[in-house]
């Protein structure tokens, strides 16, 4: 049987509205209020065997406290499972039951389980972090949102696979799931240009993403005594790509010694990269990684130094943030080994 | 990339084919170059022919790097 | 313009002593394909074999996917300028071994062919594993170049075709459809209440064995411009690209496109098809610029309420797909874009390498970086040696008892983004 423990605030527990926000949280052991439809939702797969009853004034202005408290009265009954509310579009409910939720998965290594109207504020503060269930903006849509929740919640505890966001009903969190639709995807789009035409509400299957931004780096003193490297995500590697970097979606980069090397020939280097027409590159690896000009720029004194390592990856299909992952290591190097300023080219 | 590079705080200039890529995932500086399987070089030309194209665009990044900038921007010329 | 397509219907194929077409079932003389094949001294070699749904078959790695068709009535022949001569083509009757087709595989670049299962996890993800499949190992000669080797293979891939396609020249089709494309003018006093809508298709040109070709010209040299929907069916555009299996248009995609196909169908009812819009992906930025220029300029010369939108491939396409729905939305007209994602292997990453406000409408075809184990099947077709390098494979994807773990990528038309597939992401 997998034991549950409920968040719910003092109006769902019928202790009253704005005018008892204030309580202070305690525990019920007997069902109280959205929990009778949950029960009945679990069947006998499982039972609530607590519920915890807090003001939303109270949670929100002493929030450490809280925490602290509602975890200590969590952890009395040795959960399976946590569910915090649904708190429809109730504002200071839905972060409540969002933040505690996160923190007893962090603390208590649980699965949890909230939900709320999609414009709730505690919505896009949580829904990264912890499985938020999509609900209608007010309590009328309780049965609705049991209906979602309840199996959501035990497949959760059950360590089942969860599915795409729009199968399962929770907000979408950032990751991306693959699944089969009812219509193929020209079907869809057609409908869905029918929808944007005639002003109808319709929903795009990716929202675009926000970029973020980094503040530009102060400008080089003096070129002429600087030490410059170079990166590509173009794929420049030794003839034979002896650390085998894949020709898309690279798992890896590459560093290596150019100590000495004046030219890249056809002979000594070699495109990686699967997305590009490589026949070009494999000729002349200078097309994309211009050592044999910085080599000359060094030799005529309008350099520094060109650092003795370049780095390389395939950009092909590789995701955002192993790229990222990628730099970060090797800028880390970087900085170690002293590098005034980086050349970065991509095909 | 090239943001990490920029957050690690070492000045870093992009040499890209496909400018809006490179202001969409937020470059700074930017240097457009030739084509994407041949950024920087041509083919249809002579190996010499190439190497100046090549020279000038090094050239460009370089100064690129001795410009201070506070947004992001690209070295046309 | 008008087209009938006559569907013969094709529900198993076997080698025999003649090839012809009897009670849905496709006979070949695997002899004859080869002397055919053999015919192009730039092959050493060709082995024919058969694919069909069920059988514990895969086939790697796999370049083309054609479908048989005949030109029965009306100008031209398939595959103008390419095969055929340069004749318009679009009208007429044309008939089709539906269920059929002929796939070409070889290791050509190594790394941009795909995998194609006939059954098990990768069948799911491939529409192709549904169809009965000629296919054609061709061995090429020494030294031949890879480029070379591409068209060569290309080329085997449509005479085939074309070679089963007459053998439905004569033959009653199980079922018809009609396709009509009104003037702009008669469209306009047809249909003045319907939303006018077209389709720009974008065709991958990044280059050598990265291209697609209209009526024999290469799409990476032209400029936008436009087709009847009905052109395509009779296979006015072609494949001739080597690129990550998952999102490249067959040559089978484009003469059953489904964006057409379903467009169609609404078509006097919801909304007025006016016609399909060709632009191309190419590698300078100047081309971009112009390419989505001129597909934003007719989309407003054909006085359009909304566009579709198809894309071909991943990376800097992605600039161009969202330049043709920028510049396309900034004219005030609609746009839903087709597209698909490489949000890494946990799905978290960012999908597309550009991006912008005005694409407020898109259909996906699912996370190319998600990993699926394929396995080991009976037979394999082809080289299954180059599962590790195979764009979406990575050092260890082939297991020693021949089973794979590697990214949907490999999978020939998993994530297409013409919207060929029901599979989607969120």
């Amino acid at each position: 049987m997998i034991k549950v423990v409920q968040y719910i605030n003092q109006f769902f527990a019928n202790v009253g509205g704005e005018e008892m926000a204030h309580i202070p949280a305690e525990v019920r052991t007997e069902i109280v209020g959205p929990g009778l439809a949950f029960q009945q939702a679990f069947k006998d797969e499982a039972k609530i065997v607590a519920t915890i009853v807090c003001g939303d004034s109270y949670f929100n202005e002493n929030l450490e406290e809280a925490k602290k408290t509602i975890l200590e009265m969590i952890k009395e009954y040795n959960p399976d499972l946590f569910i915090a509310g649904p708190a429809f579009n109730a504002g200071r409910y839905g972060v409540a039951c969002a933040t505690i939720a996160a923190e007893v998965k962090e603390q208590l290594n649980i699965p949890v389980l909230t939900g709320m109207y999609k414009e709730n504020p505690g919505a896009d503060m949580f829904k990264n972090k912890v499985y938020i269930v999509s609900t209608k903006n007010s309590a009328v849509g309780m049965k609705d949102a049991v209906k979602k929740m309840a199996p959501l919640a035990l497949k959760l505890a059950k360590g089942e696979k969860i599915l795409s966001s729009a199968e399962e009903g929770y907000l979408p969190n950032g990751i991306r799931v693959n699944f089969f639709e009812k219509e193929r995807g020209s079907k869809r789009a057609v409908n869905m240009l029918l929808s944007k035409l005639q002003d109808k509400e319709f929903e795009t299957e990716f929202p675009m993403p926000d970029f973020d931004r980094v503040e530009p780096n102060k400008a080089v003193k003096d070129i002429t005594k600087a030490k410059i490297a170079l990166v590509t995500s173009g794929g420049i590697v030794p003839k034979g790509n002896p650390d085998h970097i894949e020709s898309s979606s690279a798992s890896k980069f590459g560093k290596y010694d150019i100590d000495g090397v004046m030219d890249l020939t056809e002979e000594t280097y070699e495109t990686a990269h699967g997305g590009y027409d490589p026949v070009y590159a494999n000729l002349d690896a200078d097309r994309v990684l211009p050592v044999d000009i910085l080599r000359e720029f060094e030799q005529q004194g309008k350099i520094g130094s060109l650092h003795r390592y370049f780095y390389t990856t395939v950009g092909n299909g590789t995701a955002v943030k192993s790229s990222k992952a990628f730099a970060a290591e090797f800028s880390k190097e970087l900085k170690q080994d002293g590098i005034d300023a980086v050349i970065l080219t991509s095909t | 990339m090239v943001k990490e590079i920029e957050r690690a705080g070492i000045p870093v200039v992009h040499m890209c084919t496909v400018v809006p890529i490179s202001l969409t995932v937020g470059a700074n500086r930017i240097v457009p170059t030739i084509a994407i399987p041949h950024p920087l070089g041509n083919p249809a030309l002579t190996m010499e022919e190439e190497k100046d194209i090549r020279r000038n665009l090094v050239a460009r990044a370089l100064r690129a790097l001795e410009t201070e900038v506070t947004e992001q921007t690209v070295f046309e010329k | 313009m008008k087209l009938e397509l006559g569907y013969i219907y094709i529900k198993d194929i076997q080698f025999a002593e003649k090839s012809k077409v009897e009670n849905g079932t496709l006979y070949v003389n695997k002899e004859e394909i080869k002397a055919l094949v053999m015919e192009d001294q730039n092959f050493k070699s060709v082995e024919v074999e058969l694919a069909k749904p069920g059988d514990s078959t895969r086939i790697m790695p796999v370049k083309d996917v054609i479908e048989p068709r005949v030109k029965v009535e009306g100008p031209g022949g398939i595959f103008p300028g390419m095969v055929s001569k340069v004749q318009t083509v679009g009208s007429g009757k044309t008939h089709v071994l539906k269920g059929a087709a002929v796939i070409t595989t070889g290791k050509i670049v190594g790394f941009q062919e795909g995998i194609i299962d006939m059954t098990g996890t990768g069948a799911e993800y491939t529409p192709f594993s549904k169809l009965n499949n000629l296919v054609l190992v061709c061995q090429p000669v020494e030294g031949l170049k890879q480029h070379e080797h591409e068209k060569a293979l290309r080329f085997a891939g449509y005479k085939i075709a074309i070679h089963l396609g007459e053998l439905a020249r004569t033959l009653v089709p199980d079922e018809s459809e009609v396709f009509e494309t009104p003037t702009v003018k008669e469209g306009f006093k047809l249909y003045p209440e319907l939303p006018r809508v077209a389709y720009v298709l974008m065709l991958q040109s990044q280059g050598l064995m990265h291209d697609t070709y209209v009526y024999g010209v290469d799409a990476k040299q032209s400029l936008t411009t436009m087709l009847y929907p009905t052109e395509i069916m009779d296979g006015a555009i072609v494949s001739g690209n080597c690129v990550s299996a998952c999102d490249k248009n067959t040559t089978y995609h484009h003469i059953n496109n489904p964006v057409i196909h379903d467009l169609f169908s609404e078509h006097g009812k919801t909304l007025n098809f006016v016609g399909v819009i060709i632009t191309n992906e190419n590698v300078y930025l100047a081309d971009k610029e112009r390419s989505s220029d001129w597909s934003a300029k007719l989309a407003e010369f054909l006085g359009l309420d909304g566009v579709i939108i198809s894309q071909e491939g991943f990376g800097n396409p992605d600039t161009d797909l969202i330049m043709n729905c920028k510049k396309i939305e900034a004219k005030g007209i609609k746009t839903v874009i087709i597209t698909d994602e490489y949000a890494g292997r946990d799905g978290s990453s960012q999908s597309l390498a550009d991006a912008d406000v005005s694409a407020n409408a898109v259909v996906t075809g699912g996370n190319a970086n998600e990993v699926i184990n394929l396995p080991a099947l009976e037979k394999v077709i082809g080289y299954t040696s180059v599962a590790d390098i195979i764009a979406g494979g990575f050092s260890g994807s082939l297991h020693e008892d021949g089973s794979i773990t590697a990214e949907l990528q490999v999978i020939t038309g998993a994530t297409n983004e013409m919207g060929f597939n029901k599979l989607s992401a969120r």
